[in-house]
């Protein structure tokens, strides 16, 4: 039994995301090998051996893997699949993108965005919104599964020393190409990654106010900065700030929640934070229900207190 | 170009939907339906083409019970121009929803597949790459902008971390994401005609398809519900919570 995660890296280094994927493979049991493709991505392969656990890094690399588009990359996989019992990507926007197609090319259903291992064929995994977890059992002779980071414990990027062996891609199959990324830029920790982060909702009002209202508490702390699908709606921040079913999934240690009400969909994406403020004018409000701590009152006079006691 | 757009019927997003108390699945018994959101976007996506001349003809499809043809009746009155239901009462995964809709792609020849990026009851988010792969075609996953320029598309996707664009040849198969577009209301007139629209029903035997489940749910259960805390009487307060009790600044 072999599981081969696919790693999620920026060509030079490796993302965490795939410390998370791997811990995942460690619960299925068997050697571990990761597969990272790329293009010049020879340092990021070096760090992917690093990995504790992982005893084998495969490292593809061709100008077409560069940008990890699905079509070149669900072919790698593809190419690859017969030597392994499990393939694991993280349930990244690149896991998600590229493990379905590998899955069809392989005749399996995937086994998408698994919370638990119970065993090599058996697993946990969210549906509707994280309101309800099923235990899913796969009849496929390989397992392709993406796997939800927030569940897995990273296991640590150093300590291992894996062989890297290169392979060789299939041919570019030229059907896509990549044009251009905008990428958020911004000097806070990344969502998903974040130990402490300071989300906004409706309430705020405006985009404006994520500036002049939310941004000095997370400067305070050092947090990264997220919102509600509401305040994605109404334009007030960028989707990839999106906490919630239909964004991202995240669980830091502290979650500071402020004019959120507290949709299903918005709890889905964090409930499984370990302590949960709630900073709300409505004290029916739903978010009330799964935060530790919960300050009832207008929140344009409440955070900048917070930010003075903070300093203090 | 003729644009086929794939629909499921789910319980709607407003529902706070509960686990039986048998624990094999989620009640949807009298739970008011749906189509998926995702998918909605992903109709008027495909009519927006149509209305700016870049498409011609829209099909809807959507897999599984007679029930679904509330949700094509739907998609055609927010302008999709006929239907066709796979019906079967069978619980469908992913990979036989795409082996349905390759089978339907390969009679009806559409230029382009759209679908939402995931179902909000089972949460896969699979069945347009699946599609794609299965087809040999490009995709274009998390779209929130669509730009046709045959015999391609310029195609923006919510990435994490920010946006992404990429050219894909067409044919091809785009997923929605939540920015691409905000569906219209149906109006009563358009209700009244999509009643007329034609909407032909199939089995997914007549598509040489083996729908067969390959995952099987052993049990659903409610997640461990998280305790409601305590209310702080002010900002001081809550901030000497977070650092003496539960020590997380």
């Amino acid at each position: 039994m072999t599981s081969l995660v696919l790693a999620e890296h920026d060509n030079q280094s490796i993302r965490k995301a795939t410390l998370n994927a791997v811990a995942a493979a460690k619960k299925i049991g068997g050697d571990i090998h990761v597969l990272v493709a790329g293009h010049q991505a020879g340092e990021a392969a070096k760090a992917a051996a690093q990995i504790a656990g992982v005893a084998k890094v495969l490292h593809a690399d061709a100008p077409h893997l560069g940008e990890f588009l699905a079509e070149s990359v669900a072919a790698l996989i593809v190419s690859l699949a017969k030597n392994y019992s499990h393939l694991l990507a993280p349930a990244t926007s690149n896991g998600k993108n590229v493990m379905p197609r590998a899955a069809a090319l392989l005749d399996v259903q995937q086994i998408s965005d698994i919370s638990a291992v119970e065993g090599p064929d058996t697993f946990v995994r969210p549906i509707y919104a994280g309101n309800a977890l099923a235990t899913v059992k796969s009849k496929d002779p390989i397992k392709a599964i993406t796997v939800r980071t927030t569940a897995f414990d990273a296991v640590p990027a150093a300590g291992g020393s894996a062989a890297i062996e290169t392979v060789t891609p299939p041919a570019d199959p030229g059907m896509s190409s990549f044009v251009g990324r905008e990428v958020s830029k911004s000097e806070r920790p990344e969502l998903t990654a974040a130990k402490i982060i300071v989300s906004g909702g409706r309430g705020m009002g405006s985009g404006d106010n994520f500036t002049k209202v939310l941004e000095p508490l997370a400067d305070k702390l050092g947090a990264a900065m997220g919102a509600s699908r509401a305040a994605v709606d109404a334009g007030f921040v960028p989707n990839d700030w999106q906490v919630g079913q239909t964004g991202k999934i995240v669980a830091p240690d502290l979650y500071i929640a402020v004019g959120i009400s507290g949709a299903i969909q918005h709890l889905a994406g964090m409930k499984d934070s370990r302590v949960i403020v709630a900073i709300n004018k409505d004290e029916e409000a739903p978010i009330f229900q799964v935060a530790d701590y919960g300050l009832v009152g207008d929140l344009f006079q409440l955070v900048p207190i917070v930010v003075e006691e903070l300093k203090k | 170009m003729k644009v086929l757009v794939a629909v499921k019927r789910v319980v709607d997003f407003n529902v706070k939907v509960r686990v039986k108390a048998d624990n094999t699945g989620v009640e949807t018994a009298n739970v008011k339906m749906s189509m998926n959101p995702f998918d909605e976007i992903a109709v008027e996506a495909a009519v927006r083409l149509k209305e700016a001349g870049a498409a011609t003809e829209i099909l809807a499809v959507s897999c599984g019970p007679l029930a679904c043809q509330e949700t094509l009746r739907t998609a055609l009155a927010i302008g999709a121009d006929r239907a066709i239901l796979v019906e079967t009462n069978e619980e469908l995964q992913p990979l036989a929803v795409a082996k349905l809709l390759k089978a339907i792609c390969q009679k009806e020849s559409p230029q382009l597949v759209i679908m939402g990026k995931q179902a909000i009851d089972d949460d896969s988010n699979q069945t347009g790459q699946m599609l794609a792969g299965l087809l040999g075609w490009p995709q274009a996953t998390f779209a929130s902008k669509i730009e046709l320029a045959p015999p391609g598309a310029k195609v923006t996707r919510e990435v994490d971390g920010g946006l992404e664009t990429i050219s894909i040849k067409l044919p091809a198969v785009i997923t929605t994401d939540l920015r691409l577009n905000e569906p219209r209301y149906v109006t009563l007139p358009n209700i009244m005609k999509a009643k007329k629209k034609t909407l032909e029903i199939l089995k997914p035997d007549a598509l040489g398809v083996d729908v067969a489940p390959r995952l099987q749910t052993l049990k659903v259960v409610e997640p461990a519900k998280r305790k409601a805390g305590v209310k702080v009487a002010d900002a001081k307060a809550l901030v000497e919570k977070l650092r003496n009790d539960a020590k997380v600044i």
